[in-house]
């Protein structure tokens, strides 16, 4: 988020697209909806009626995937009305007059005509965006699990650039980040290209800097590029992946295409897995390690507004599992490199070293409440909101984004758009809320969402038992229909291990980000017949 | 701004603030049962009376605005005698149930009945029945202790926008439900379980786990980015409640998975012991067909732990080092370190993702190491 939670409820336009976010952060949710409250106009694109929409001002209904035509018809209406912020365009981005172009031909009525939402509604959403003051931007995985998804957040940053609503308090874009630290294992390195606080791996002097704190006696890091998780599985596929260590992930539920998945584990010649229980991915596993839960250690937690904040161990772990970061120490020392550190903080301190934007967080400053980065010394008061002296590579550049669409698209055998996604009560492969007796009473099993006019001409009724397939592989499943999404395209949450929503979701990637497509993908269904 | 006098003393507030909001600025204690600061004025329960210079009656401070030069006075044997009387009422139909109640301690109510002394009830009355019970799985609704303070009916419609309960019935018939008296069918956020003064709300899996000897420890949720401060209630090893107060990010709110979602923590079939795989591997590491069992249907996994000794052996922490570096270096000897990838997790806290990257790129060697940002 480029902003804070708490500047939330001050936002004089909220517009969310693609997050469903009284579901998925419910407690930004809340705050939402206190802006509304306060005056605010929501504007909430997405193909489903989620239940923001009851609080919205505008819902665009958009044709899932169709957000790049979208948001240039809503840009091309501003341009239009001249609701442009000129002194802000001048000053701080580049490349805004052949951009400008490129906005010419999507009218509000080429924007209906691809997205489905009628061009009046588009043309009140410009309105709105564009004579807004304080306006907040919000999105989640609808934006970027698409093979277009870093085109759409492109996009979004064109929006808020060309009206120059980004690096002020309660103005700006803010990517929702889904599990609790998945902010803070991407702040760590926990991704192929960069080392610890974004510092890129093939950006000379950097890997230099990280030898000489990793490798003093003067070996040296992996100048190769690394994988993704996602090539990481084609890898094991093709061989040249021989050996993979999880920890604490379970890709055989939430990644796409689960065939594909348990093949390429099932190839490995060595699997570890660490985790607290036994999940899908861990029954592949050579190695199982026990590991301790969050109320069972020390530690932080960075949450979706770059605040770091402070975790701590309440009860002792069951058994014999243990903290992850001794059995990563003991596993080094077998291997040869001794990791020192006396306590759990000394590896927060090792990073900070490392981090300027960490280098005023130690635990102390946040044992009462959180700091957010960027906090470069230790009297520094944390910074709620990004970009407000500038950018960090000087201007912003706008980039021509043109709509294509998704991958794969329904056709006459697979007549259905599929969604996959999150709901309230369980989270992400359930692992953790389905070994809980309350949450399994009111959320039972998996579903599908289908709109009542579909069903009708199905033939099929609430609760009943269909089977769905994609080109990938099918399963049985409950009906339940619903006015949220839109006629022709169904929803499936992902939880449910009985019916893995990704045995139907395709591995198409976004080539630059490499975000699998999960929010389209083209199935059939038929009802299963009684005997 | 609006300046006045409370007790003899000056503060200056905010216009539209009320008199209540003013003395809680010079922290002078004035009893309240319906009163909360994020939700709109109620005026129910008449505990907070005070006295303003120049008006006769008494006037509730909770619904009344505080104005240019007023003086109020919070309290006099005549306000205590009112406040009494009032509280003495509210407990004329209540059950009195402390000894078994999940809130004792932890209760409004019977911390002003402590306060006033009140045990015998003049007024004592019919006391109402409720044989209703509620089957929802996460808000027991003890609807005889409910003293119709309201906060529960308006911060479900004001704050988390469900309006999933509301008033029914008129006079004595009065209560708190959800349409038609049916079962509360809600998002079970628990906010209202958090506002409620009484034990006519709780959790319903923090019962008999105990109200005394527990520590209280401050932590984060571990369940999406909003990163909702939490206080995690500990007892003999084990969590027996969650809450959240109001200093925190998230203003004391939480969702249905943050206040209620604790007990995969405890469960039955956590990994509590390290576990090697036992069942045969081809030896061929090029063999694509034949290496572990087929999936899915997935292994049961039963009650009191895994029942797939069939797959795994357990082993010690020792054993399954061992065999780790010894697999880990084997593959990196033949196949190089590339040929190894890891995935961290968006679960585990900075410290231990810094760890494994640094594993992953200093030990192995490799820049092979991810996680599930994408997913
Ligand atoms: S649990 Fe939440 S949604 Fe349900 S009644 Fe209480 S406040 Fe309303
Ligand atoms: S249930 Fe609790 S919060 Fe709701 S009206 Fe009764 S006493 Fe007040
Ligand atoms: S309580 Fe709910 S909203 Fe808050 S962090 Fe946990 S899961 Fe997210
Ligand atoms: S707190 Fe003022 S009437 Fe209840």
């Amino acid at each position: 988020m480029t902003n804070s939670i708490p500047e939330i409820e001050n936002h004089d336009v909220i517009f969310v697209i693609g997050s469903n976010t009284t579901e998925t952060h419910p407690i930004i949710g809340l705050k939402m909806k206190k802006a509304v409250k306060r005056g605010a106009e929501l504007i909430v694109a997405d193909p489903r009626k989620i239940d923001l929409v009851r609080f919205s001002t505008l819902w665009l209904q958009h044709r899932p995937g169709t957000d790049v035509a979208l948001l240039n018809s809503i840009m091309h209406v501003i341009l239009k009305k001249d609701l442009i912020d000129k002194k802000f365009i001048d000053s701080r981005t580049e490349g805004f007059e052949s951009f400008k172009e490129s906005l010419s031909e999507y009218t509000p009525e080429q924007g209906e005509r691809i997205t489905g939402v009628p061009k009046e509604t588009i043309i009140k959403a410009a309105l709105l965006y564009g004579n807004a003051v304080r306006p907040g931007i919000y999105y989640t995985m609808g934006i970027t699990q698409h093979s277009h998804g870093t085109e759409n957040v492109y996009s979004i940053a064109n929006l808020a650039l060309m009206t120059g609503n980004l690096g002020r308090e309660c103005t700006g874009v803010n990517p929702l980040r889904g599990q609790n630290n998945v902010q803070g294992a991407t702040d760590m390195g926990c991704v192929p290209d960069f080392y610890p606080g974004y510092q890129k791996v093939n950006i000379p002097g950097i890997k230099e800097k990280f030898e000489m704190a990793w490798l003093p006696w003067g070996a040296s890091l992996s100048s190769n590029t690394g994988l993704t998780a996602t090539e990481m599985s084609g890898a094991a596929m093709n061989g040249s992946i021989k050996a993979m260590y999880i920890m604490g992930e379970n890709p055989v539920l939430s990644d796409p295409d689960m065939k594909h998945t348990i093949n390429a584990l099932k190839k490995l010649d060595f699997l570890i897995v660490q985790d607290i229980f036994l999940t899908e991915t861990a029954e592949l596993a050579d190695v199982i390690l026990p590991a301790a839960c969050f109320a069972e250690k020390d530690g932080t937690f960075t949450n979706t507004e770059r605040r770091v904040q402070r975790v701590r161990k309440a009860v002792e772990p069951p058994g014999e599992a243990k903290e992850d970061s001794y059995i990563i120490i003991e596993l080094a020392k077998r291997l040869g490199y001794e990791m020192k550190y006396n306590v759990i903080e000394d590896v927060l301190q090792e990073a900070r070293k490392l981090w300027p934007a960490l280098a005023g967080i130690d635990y102390g400053r946040i044992s009462k409440a959180g700091l957010q980065w960027p906090c470069p010394t230790l009297d520094h008061p944390g910074t709620p909101y990004l970009f407000k002296g500038g950018f960090p590579r000087g201007k912003a550049s706008f980039t021509k984004v043109e709509y294509r669409p998704s991958e794969e698209l329904p056709d006459a055998k697979y007549p259905f758009l599929l969604s996959t996604g999150r709901q309230l009560f369980q989270y992400h492969t359930g692992s953790m809320t389905r070994k809980i007796d309350a949450i399994n009473k009111v959320s039972p099993f998996a579903y599908i969402e289908i709109n009542p006019e579909d069903a009708d001409r199905l033939g099929i009724d609430d609760g009943d038992l269909i089977n769905v397939s994609s080109r990938r592989g099918s399963v049985k499943i409950k009906v339940m229909i619903s006015e949220r999404p839109l006629k022709g395209t169904v929803f499936i949450p992902f939880h449910f291990k009985e019916a893995p929503a990704n045995i139907l979701t395709s591995r198409k990637l976004d080539p630059i980000s490499k975000i699998p497509e999960l929010k389209v993908c083209a199935v059939k269904i038929e009802p299963i017949k009684l005997k | 701004m609006v300046t006045l006098k409370i007790d003899g003393r000056k503060v200056t507030v905010r216009k539209l603030s009320t008199i209540l909001d003013a003395a809680r600025k010079l922290d002078i204690p004035i009893p309240t049962l319906c009163h909360h600061p994020e939700l709109s004025p109620y005026g129910g329960c008449r505990l907070c009376l005070v006295e303003i210079e120049g008006i006769a009656k008494p006037a509730a401070s909770c619904t009344t605005f505080a104005k240019e030069g007023m003086i109020v006075n919070t309290s006099s044997p005549y306000l205590e005698k009112l406040r009494r009387t009032n509280l003495e009422l509210i407990l004329s139909d209540h059950p009195n149930e402390c000894m078994l109640c999940e809130r004792s301690g932890d209760c409004k109510l019977q911390e002003l009945a402590y306060f006033y002394g009140l045990r015998e009830n003049r007024f004592k009355g019919e006391i109402r029945v409720y044989s209703k019970k509620d089957n929802n799985p996460f808000v027991t609704r003890d609807m005889e202790k409910c003293i119709l303070c309201g906060q529960c009916v308006r911060i479900c419609d004001e704050i988390q926008g469900v309006g999933a309960i509301d008033f029914a019935y008129r006079g004595l018939n009065t209560r708190v439900s959800p349409p038609f008296e049916k079962d509360l069918n809600c998002e079970f956020c628990g906010q209202c379980v958090a506002v409620c003064p009484t034990g006519a709300l709780t959790g319903k899996m923090w019962a008999h786990k105990g109200r005394q000897n527990f520590k209280e420890v401050e932590t984060i949720c571990p369940y999406c980015g909003c990163g909702c401060n939490i206080t995690l209630y500990v007892r003999r090893n084990e969590i027996i409640r969650i809450s959240s107060n109001e200093e925190t990010i998230n203003e004391g709110w939480l969702c249905a998975k943050g206040r209620f979602g604790y007990g995969f923590v405890n469960s039955p079939e956590r990994l509590t012991k390290p576990l090697i795989r036992i069942a045969p591997k081809e030896n061929s590491i090029f063999n694509v067909k034949q290496t572990n069992p087929p999936l899915p249907p997935f292994t049961k996994v039963g009650r009191g732990g895994i029942n797939n000794a069939a797959l795994f052996k357990e082993v010690t922490w020792e054993e399954a080092f061992q065999y780790v570096s010894k697999r880990l270096k084997e593959i990196k000897e033949n196949y190089g370190p590339d040929a190894i990838g890891g995935l961290a997790s968006a679960r585990c806290t900075n410290e231990e993702n810094y760890l494994f990257q640094k594993f992953m790129r200093v030990v192995i060697g490799t820049n092979n190491v991810d996680h599930c940002a994408r997913y």
